[in-house]
């Protein structure tokens, strides 16, 4: 089932000779060395994985390559050209949230893609759109607070720019 | 002058040693001779925890593991507090694996704070020390007319300065000073202890830059997986390897021939497939069919444990762990007696980093590049099963995914290093999710058989518990013993405490605060039994149990083979206990139907914490614990209180995680369990506020990895009954047994 798949990952587009049915979470890791993806359910149940599939976040473990062929993928690695990202990023350090960090890619990710979609979430909107993040050091009064602060950066932002 | 340092440096061992008497080694204070080497231009190594360059940047060495608790920013601030410089002059590099020059490596037991307190903050002040005679030599003064500023030395006499960048290379020609004498600052004028510090790895982890144990890569590198026996130990009588070997990707596939001993955490039996990547060698291990000898493990499951102890129960107890007065007799003549059973089942650490090792080996070389808690433990095991010298081990310390006590056990270091011998290249290899969870060493199940006895005033005054727990040939399981000390053991007159055991193969091991993770929920939530039953408040009842202070000895040592032992002092639990009474409004407050506040308290890991839980019970049984207010003694100093309340609100959510979700169960001599589908994380939309205090007492500092976990339990689940009526006695919570 090899075949060239090509995909823009953090703008820059790849052709990979690889299986199809390769998850996108292998060929991030081993096939193009971009490591701050991480593995830890291979089952779509942690979202360690996390990244954006043409914006939306994506469970990376169970998403084939041949599935995403010619979508644009952004991972940890290219999160700062996204301003959301980059607020997200800015405020996980000033709460210093991780503990591990193991899940802080995942986190990120999901983060800043609700951020991108409900620029202020009420707790309800993070419960639902963080959820599916699993943090095994239980890290979550540290991600709510810096999912709070990064909307509240964010319109600081807007009004000061 | 190499003669000199030389003979600096075996005074200052010497003196060391018999300072600590050999049981922390401290390789702390060997002025480097390679001053004069590599790096001699641009920087002077001080000893080998700190070295600062001309330009009066501190590079100090990270000793331990760095698992999560925020160890490779705090252990460094002791030696930067001490040495007397701007935390944002100073560089943090972890170190590698070496016994020698660091002494014990270990994440685990909460020990990092109470073993380093002193120690480290010597070597900083130690080093404070030769950059102070740096300066006096240079100013031809005695050196108690100097004194430091952040970064310099200062003569205040005749107002003149020098920073450390330029007495650096001066002060390690420096006599060593005496470790056990050296000055130390007055602790109110501290800079950097006590100030909430970002962790040092903050920047890589945000953006991905940070490297756990999965990312390692080195040249020429192969990926691994290990099928193991479902059933722990077993063996591989057949596999199909021909097949396997043909499969897209695979390099090599073997049987490793292994020990049947699971619990003993060595190299077990398995079928190891190396490809080109770890994807193609799983998808290969797809095809895999072994046929797998089980042995005798194979007859065990749960539903045969709880038989067991059931007939344990009927039988008299096979060992006393504690004997206090008549048990049976002030039982008996006991106003009011309470009865009741508990369980807790076996549960896994599922570190979010599955487990994983990288090791090259050339030769009888081996480099091992490893997430673990333990290094020293994985180079012995590699030594002997590969038959190498241990000095032929060189292991790196690779950020750790989570810790949580799995990676204390080095079977994946011994795997990674036999495979990729086997193999003859270097091997990364990387469990599944589901390797992980059926090959954990469990925190280990176990039931309990409770009696109290209350006088005519509502005091405690008989307890009798008979556990029934996990063993083999009559030597308890790992992490599976009681202490004889457990509380509220020398507060009730008539105390007893038995156990009886299961023979059992399933691998068991610590899990984050070993043993008080479930006896903190057994005794706790039998304390609000007997409250309720007293007639009394179950706040009240524990303060009037800890009655007036005094301290009650523990059996336990201070750090390993120390001979200072450990005290309970009834004064600091019950100071916390009214903290976090006071935090909460306990029984000032008035709730909602099916809410209910709970309140327990716990000693472990030499911290004091009292929490008190506030749970809503939906119709449907669903607990939601909306917030737990946590009072918490862990002496004088919060020395990183960022990382301090991040470890506290942890430990709490996760304690109350794996009482909602976690139970690994046996069936066929395997666990049942694969994923997060079966054997779930908690959420954030499970996890409730935690609100931290600090009481700061006149002790040394200790630990935070883990004490604040055993209290979560009981305090919900007492919080459940105060909500339903419903007592919770056996563990993950049955939210059927909860609905309206
Ligand atoms: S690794 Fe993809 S969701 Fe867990
Ligand atoms: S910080 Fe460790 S898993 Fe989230």
């Amino acid at each position: 089932m090899a075949g060239t798949v090509t995909l823009s990952i953090n703008g820059l587009v790849s052709h990979l000779e690889v299986e199809e049915d390769m998850p996108l979470l292998w060929v991030l890791r081993d096939e193009l060395g971009l490591r701050g993806t991480k593995f830890g359910c291979g089952a779509g149940l942690c979202g360690a994985c996390t990244v954006h599939v043409d914006g939306a976040p994506t469970r990376s473990c169970i998403t084939p390559v041949g599935a995403v062929a010619g979508s644009k993928v952004r991972t940890i690695e290219g999160v700062a050209a996204d301003p959301v990202g980059r607020t997200v990023q800015a405020a996980w350090k000033e709460i210093d949230v991780p503990q591990c960090g193991y899940c802080q890619a995942g986190q990120i990710m999901a983060a800043t893609a609700l951020l991108t979609s409900t620029p202020v979430p009420t707790d309800a909107d993070i419960d639902s759109a963080m959820a599916g993040n699993a943090c095994r050091c239980a890290t979550y009064s540290r991600i709510r607070a810096a999912i709070k602060r990064a909307g509240g950066l964010a319109a600081e932002n807007r009004r000061a720019g | 002058m190499i003669d000199m340092l030389e003979q600096a440096d075996r005074r200052a061992f010497l003196k060391i040693g018999a300072a600590v008497g050999g049981g922390l080694m401290l390789g702390l204070m060997r002025p480097s001779v390679a001053v004069a080497g590599a790096t001699a231009e641009t920087a002077a190594e001080l000893n080998g925890y700190v070295r600062i360059a001309p330009d009066g940047i501190a590079t100090i060495m990270a000793k331990n593991p760095e698992i999560g608790q925020g160890i490779k920013t705090m252990l460094p601030m002791l030696i930067a507090e001490e040495l007397d410089i701007a935390w944002k002059d100073v560089r943090i590099e972890q170190a590698d694996a070496d016994a020698r020059r660091f002494g014990q490596q270990i994440a685990g037991g909460s020990y990092a704070t109470p073993l380093h307190w002193d120690p480290l903050r010597r070597v900083g002040a130690a080093a404070r020390q030769m950059l102070i005679a740096a300066a006096a030599q240079r100013w031809q003064c005695h050196p108690a007319e100097c004194a430091t500023e952040p970064g310099m030395v200062v003569h205040a006499a005749s107002g003149r300065k020098l920073g450390y960048g330029a007495l650096a290379g001066i002060a390690a020609t420096m006599p060593v000073p005496d470790l056990n004498n050296v000055p130390l600052k007055p602790e109110a004028g501290y800079r950097i202890i006590g100030k909430p510090t970002p962790q040092v790895d903050i920047d890589a982890i945000v953006t991905g830059k940070m490297q756990f144990g999965i990312d390692v890569e080195v040249p020429g590198m192969a990926y691994a997986v290990f099928a193991k026996c479902p059933v722990p130990g077993g063996k591989p009588v057949r596999a199909n390897l021909d097949e396997i070997s043909r499969e897209k990707g695979v390099i090599a596939t073997f049987v490793v021939d292994g020990s049947t001993d699971a619990p003993a955490g060595g190299l077990v039996s398995g079928v190891a497939i190396v490809a080109d990547s770890w994807w193609r060698a799983e998808k290969a291990r797809d095809k895999l069919r072994v046929e797998w000898d089980g042995g005798a493990i194979a007859a065990h499951s749960s539903a045969h444990f709880a038989a067991e102890a059931a007939r344990l129960f009927g039988q008299p107890a096979t060992a006393v762990i504690r004997k206090d007065g008549e048990v049976a007799k002030a039982l008996a003549g006991a106003a009011r007696t309470v009865e009741a059973d508990y369980f807790y089942p076996f549960i896994g650490h599922a570190t979010l980093e599955p487990q994983n090792c990288t090791a090259s080996v050339i030769g009888d070389k081996v480099e091992i590049w490893a997430p673990t808690q333990a290094p020293a433990r994985g180079i012995a095991l590699i030594a002997e099963t590969l038959g190498i010298p241990e000095a032929n081990v060189t292991v790196h310390l690779i950020r750790c995914g989570g810790g949580f006590g799995r990676r204390l056990i080095a079977d994946p270091m011994v795997e990674a290093a036999y495979i990729a011998k086997k193999a003859s290249r270097p091997v990364k290899l990387l469990w599944s999710r589901k390797d992980d969870m059926q090959h954990d060493f469990y925190r280990p199940a176990g039931f309990h058989r409770l009696k109290g006895g209350l006088d005519a005033s509502g005091r405690l005054v008989a307890l009798h518990d008979h556990f029934v727990t996990f063993g083999k040939d009559g030597k308890v399981a790992r992490s599976a013993d009681l202490s004889a000390s457990e509380f509220p053991a020398q507060l009730v007159p008539h105390c007893l405490y038995e156990s009886s055991l299961i023979e059992c193969g399933i691998p068991t091991g610590p899990l984050r605060a070993p043993g008080s993770n479930a006896i903190a929920f057994v005794f706790q939530s039998f304390m609000d039994e007997l409250a309720h039953a007293a007639g009394k408040d179950p706040y009240q009842f524990q303060l009037d149990m800890l009655s007036e202070p005094r301290l009650l000895p523990t059996g336990r040592s201070l750090r390993p083979g120390s001979a200072e032992k450990v005290s309970f002092d009834t004064r600091r639990m019950a100071d916390v206990l009214r903290k976090a009474a006071s935090m909460s409004g306990w029984g000032k407050r008035r709730l909602p139907k099916r809410t209910g506040m709970g309140i327990a308290c716990y000693f472990s890991h030499l911290g004091y914490f009292a929490e008190v839980a506030l749970v809503a019970v939906s119709k449907d049984g669903t607990p939601s614990v909306e917030q737990v207010w946590v009072a918490a003694d862990v002496g004088r100093h919060i020395i990183n209180p960022s990382m301090a309340v991040n470890q506290v609100q942890g430990s709490v959510i996760d304690g109350i995680g794996s009482a909602l979700f976690q139970q690994i169960t046996i069936e066929k001599g395997g666990v049942v369990q694969a994923n997060f589908n079966d054997h779930d994380l908690i959420r954030i939309d499970r996890a409730p506020i935690v609100e931290v205090e600090f009481l700061k007492t006149d002790f040394p500092p200790t630990g935070l990895g883990e004490p604040a976990l055993p209290p979560a339990i009981p305090a919900i689940c007492n919080a459940i009954h105060a909500a339903t009526g419903k007592r919770i006695r056996s563990l993950p919570i049955d939210i059927a047994l909860l609905r309206a």
